[in-house]
């Protein structure tokens, strides 16, 4: 008997959800704010979806309602990528250590 | 591109979006973590295009869109001040929310593209899983705007509640799981958009009843949801990169949720229900009996601190309101001029998002080995001679450890009245959030400096 590929979705999904939860603990607890921001930033990842669903198809067809959708998807997705991971970068910047001999 | 050569990219940058993650666990090694991050992406929109080998117009457009987008996503980036954090945080987790919506859309709309069927006859599973994802995309969407509205000070942070808004919600929440099964035997494309239409509604209902001083468990909760709706997508679009990334994000954001529920000693559940702060008026009308206080101003306590021998600092939510953080590391540099000792404590739910303090005293260079949580810096103010409590309130009272009628019984609170005295920056004696009176006011060791924070601090820099 074949197993649905559906299950094989599935334990990557669980395994990735308890991958998650030790990789969160451990963070510490003054990086929590830019852990937010670079998490919205890489569940944007969404937007490859979005690409697949803007680029069905010929150029005949980005006009359709699915393509339209998938190109405002890419728009929101895109803001997000950019603006999560460079407003992570700003403000893990920011975090310095106390300088040695003062 | 071969369709498995596809799932090992995608898998890469899965693994790269964990290093990212893992990069978090300390200031030095997160940088590189941010990188990882940034390098999955590009991995996964890199492959995705040349997968579609569609390199006519779709695809001078798609490059349009992706600058469009990023430009306004760097351009937000870089001018928004840090004391704005949480805002942004918000409105970044509607866009995933919205983007979740137009993917499920378009997937619901041209199924062929996903390989999961044809118009009217899309597979059972995937469309369970795409309405999932669109449900729960439209609910972050919608709840996340309301976030944003209060977060911003364009509504009012105070709960809305109303008779029978649970009974509503159970209401709609029915309704929607109907509609998936309705939608799942007919295929009928308006029980589709009634789907999205009832799930944009829960996510406004669900919102407005939870006060300002919850928002960092909203945040944290909007930020799980905005995982889960991507894991749907994921299923959908039977994407390994999305299911890991949707997994990664969804609990994440739940642990945070849940630290952020711990640092006030409320369930989730509590928190959710709302209306807390708003049935508070008892306590609050009991304590306009006047007591007696001590208030002083700013050369009282440059006196007071330039004498000590170790302080610590307490910042809250008014730091943040008053910018004061610049003007706060100022004082605190004349102060170790001076030989004192001085150090920062956090409380868990200090702010409007999870180490929303840390941000800020982090721009204002106070070097991240001086900044304490709660449980490491706790035994301290007893042998601290100043705590200086800038901005916080409910995270200080020590009602919290003593009534058990108060609704902050039992929430951990850091015990700066431990510390031979206790310098309180506030504009006036009202309560704070929790619409409780800070028994701190009164006590004997306490002197309270009425003024902004930002203005006070400075006041003190200059007489030290």
């Amino acid at each position: 008997m074949e197993i649905d590929p559906f299950i094989f979705r599935l334990s990557i999904f669980i395994l990735a959800i308890f991958v998650g939860y030790y990789v969160v603990w451990s963070v510490t607890p003054s990086l929590h704010t830019p852990l937010m921001s670079v998490t919205n930033a890489i569940s944007s990842v969404i937007i490859v979806g979005a690409i697949v669903a803007a680029l069905a198809g010929d150029s005949s067809n980005i006009f359709n309602t699915a393509n339209i959708f998938g190109f405002l998807a890419i728009v929101l997705a895109a803001v997000n990528i950019f603006g999560g991971f460079l407003v992570t970068h700003r403000m893990l910047a920011m975090y310095k250590k106390k300088k040695k001999n003062k | 591109m071969s369709a498995n050569l596809l799932a090992i990219f995608y898998l890469i940058s899965g693994v790269l979006f964990i290093l990212a993650l893992r990069g978090l666990s300390s200031p030095e090694t997160s940088r590189q973590g941010n990188l990882f991050g940034i390098i999955g992406m590009a991995i996964a929109i890199g492959v995705t295009i040349i997968s579609t080998g569609n390199f006519s117009t779709g695809f001078i457009f798609l490059i349009i869109f992706l600058i469009v987008g990023g430009s306004i996503g760097a351009f937000i980036a870089f001018k928004i001040p840090m004391t704005a954090m949480p805002e942004l945080v918000a409105g970044f987790h509607s866009l995933v929310g919205l983007a979740a919506v137009f993917v499920a859309i378009s997937a619901f709309l041209n199924p062929e593209v996903f390989n999961l069927g044809f118009p009217g006859q899309i597979k059972i599973a995937s469309l369970i899983e795409m309405s999932l994802g669109a449900a729960i995309g439209a609910i972050t969407f919608t709840g996340s705007i309301i976030a944003f509205l209060k977060l911003r000070g364009l509504m009012s942070g105070s709960p809305i509640t109303f008779t029978g808004q649970h009974f509503i919600n159970l209401v709609l929440g029915i309704i929607l799981i109907g509609l998936i099964f309705y939608l799942c035997n007919t295929q009928n494309e308006y029980l589709f958009w009634s789907l999205i239409v009832i799930s944009l509604l829960v996510g406004i209902l669900l919102i407005i009843p939870i006060g300002g001083a919850d928002m960092p468990v909203v945040i944290s909760m909007l930020n799980s949801y905005s995982g889960w709706a991507a894991a749907g997508i994921g299923f959908t679009l039977e994407n390994s990169a999305l299911i890991i990334t949707g997994a990664l994000v969804g609990s994440s954001g739940a642990i945070l949720s849940y630290i952020m529920c711990k640092g006030m000693n409320r369930s989730f559940f509590n928190v959710i229900l709302g209306g807390w702060g708003a049935t508070e008026e008892s306590s609050k009308s009991s304590s306009k009996e006047q007591k007696p206080v001590k208030s002083g101003n700013a050369d009282d306590a440059a006196f007071l601190m330039k004498n000590a021998s170790s302080v610590i600092i307490v910042p809250g939510y008014g730091m943040a309101v008053a910018q004061a953080q610049h003007a706060l590391r100022e004082m605190v540099d004349s102060l170790k001029k001076n030989g004192v000792k001085v150090s920062y404590a956090i409380h868990p739910v200090a702010g409007r998002m999870p180490g929303h303090m840390n941000v800020l005293l982090a721009e204002a260079n106070v070097p991240y080995d001086e900044v304490f949580e709660l449980e490491d810096i706790n035994n301290d103010f007893a042998n601290c001679d100043v705590a200086y409590v800038i901005g916080a309130n409910d995270v200080t009272n020590p009602i919290a450890k003593t009534d058990p009628q108060s609704p902050i019984y039992g929430m951990p609170i850091l015990d700066v009245e431990k510390s031979k005295s206790v310098l309180f920056v506030k504009r006036s004696l009202s309560p704070g959030y929790a619409g409780i009176d800070n028994d701190l006011f009164y006590r004997e060791n306490t002197l309270m400096l009425f003024a902004d924070a930002k203005k006070m601090t400075e006041d003190i820099t200059k007489s030290l």
